[in-house]
């Protein structure tokens, strides 16, 4: 039941993924990866992540990509951006993209062959809570945590100064 | 059997008491202004339920022409669909509960994050200004009231030490938690309100400068779908200010599911009074109230919180 709801899930992936790179339409296109990451959100729930599923729809689906439909929607044309778009594709541009996730194909396809002994399989499976993501986070990884904080910071601190100046101009 | 059965008697009577509110809500408004509200079809009124809903399903369902058709019936569609999901993790008594998800807090997060695309999509694919000046609002509200619901939240996960609806409602048959978390009682309320865009927070659809905001090209069911979504919301923000807050269904002499239907109901007509007695605020009053007060209270409630748990270990 487990491995065919992965299957599944993993397919809905790859066709949302696929169709989020050939849409024309840039909405449709970015509806289509929140479906990947619903999809992939599911993945991780089935191999004993619950938190990191949680996490992947509350801030993925939820927050960043709602940001990205948001200004696209704010900056869409119609009819004429669809038109644009279409002219502005083509094959070729996506040569170094196929190039670069052929290797990550391989890969997968090597951990999933039985040499690999990581599959994971239910009686392999190890739930993952938010306790012990927790004390991964504040022990082991402490450091890189702060060092996310200190970007997170600096990045709010030049999201404020832009809006400040443009605020200035206006008046 | 009885694993089909409950879900489903759960989500008939969901539905019924969504619509029976739009009667309940016109009727107690009315009261408290000092008018009637509707009175006329059948005891009390009563029956005007059912003929605002033959009303909506004979209506003519209009899609405009200039719409995204595909998403703009989908639009709807999703409201309901993350409100009705968002009942599978509550625990109405000890024995009645859908799911007993142990991530359920986050789910019920994750909820709440995914119904923003309902306003979102509704007002893109209506291809119309006001719709989408309605969900440009609509989704920059949602988005960031539910920073400040998150954090306010997890002052109530460090006391119960659990992500799990039911463990929470266990952990309080000592003491209630809005006496220990009664900040996050007062965020987690607005960040509610503002969450399922009601009065005074339904600057979305403010009539008198946007039209209907989002839902403006609806017409038919599928407005009834964004109509009956929003009570639901505020059923299922009852629910869980009772759960998180007040106990669930702890309570003394009564049965454990009246006590909680009880206190649901309550905040329900809480909500109502709210939208009687207040004014609406401007918007960026809205947006610059929520990041300057809202965001630090629940920092603060959450930092002494903490410091109080390590402090008593």
């Amino acid at each position: 039941m487990t491995s065919m709801l992965f299957y599944l899930a993993a397919g809905v992936a790859i066709i949302a993924a696929l169709l989020t790179v050939t849409r024309h339409n840039a909405v449709h296109a970015l509806l289509y990866l929140v479906i990947t990451m619903l999809a992939i959100s599911l993945i991780f729930f089935l191999f004993g992540a619950p938190f990191a599923a949680a996490l992947q729809i509350i801030i993925y689906a939820g927050a960043i990509m709602v940001l990205f439909v948001f200004v696209t929607m704010m900056l869409h044309q119609g009819e004429l951006s669809v038109k644009q778009e279409s002219q502005l594709y083509r094959p070729a541009q996506s040569l170094g993209a196929i190039l670069l996730s052929t290797i990550l194909l391989f890969e997968v396809i090597y951990l999933l062959s039985p040499q690999a002994a990581v599959i994971i399989t239910p009686d392999t499976r190890v739930v993952i809570g938010a306790k012990e993501i927790g004390l991964k986070l504040y022990t082991s990884y402490l450091l890189l945590v702060e060092i996310a904080a200190l970007l997170l910071l600096t990045a709010l601190i030049g999201a404020f100064h832009l809006g400040r100046r443009h605020q200035e101009n206006s008046k | 059997m009885s694993d089909i059965l409950t879900p489903l008697i759960i989500l008939v009577v969901l539905l019924l008491s969504a619509a029976l509110l739009t009667w309940v809500e016109r009727r107690v408004l009315g009261l408290w202004q000092d008018r009637y509200g509707p009175n006329r079809v059948g005891p009390f009124g009563l029956l005007q339920v059912v003929a605002d809903m033959i009303k909506l399903f004979t209506k003519e369902d209009w899609i405009p022409p200039f719409a995204d058709k595909v998403i703009f019936v989908i639009a709807p569609m999703i409201v309901m669909t993350m409100m009705l999901l968002g009942f599978a993790i509550i625990p109405f008594s000890s024995e009645l509960q859908i799911v007993d998800f142990d991530h359920g807090l986050l789910f019920f997060l994750a909820i709440s994050s995914l119904s923003v695309y309902s306003v979102m999509l509704a007002g893109f694919s209506s291809n119309s200004k006001y719709a989408l000046f309605g969900a440009l609002r609509a989704t920059a509200q949602m988005i960031s009231y539910e920073v400040f619901m998150g954090l306010s939240l997890m002052g109530v996960v460090i006391l119960s030490n659990s992500f799990s609806l039911r463990d929470i409602v266990e952990a309080q048959t000592e003491q209630w938690f809005f006496i220990p978390q009664f900040l996050a009682l007062l965020v987690f309320m607005i960040a509610g309100i503002a969450e399922s865009h009601r009065a005074p927070f339904d600057l979305p659809e403010a009539e008198h400068e946007i039209v209907a905001g989002f839902h403006t090209e609806y017409s038919s069911m599928k407005f009834g779908m964004f109509f009956i979504g929003e009570y639901l919301g505020v059923i299922l923000i009852s629910m869980m200010i009772v759960t998180l807050f007040f106990g669930g269904w702890h309570g003394p002499w009564l049965p454990p599911l009246l006590w909680f239907l009880l206190k649901t109901a309550l905040f329900v007509l809480f909500f109502i009074l709210l939208r009687a007695a207040t004014p609406r605020p401007r918007y960026d009053q809205l947006m610059s109230f929520g990041w300057k007060y809202m965001l630090p209270l629940s920092l603060i409630n959450l930092m002494i919180t903490a410091a109080l748990t390590l402090w008593n270990q």
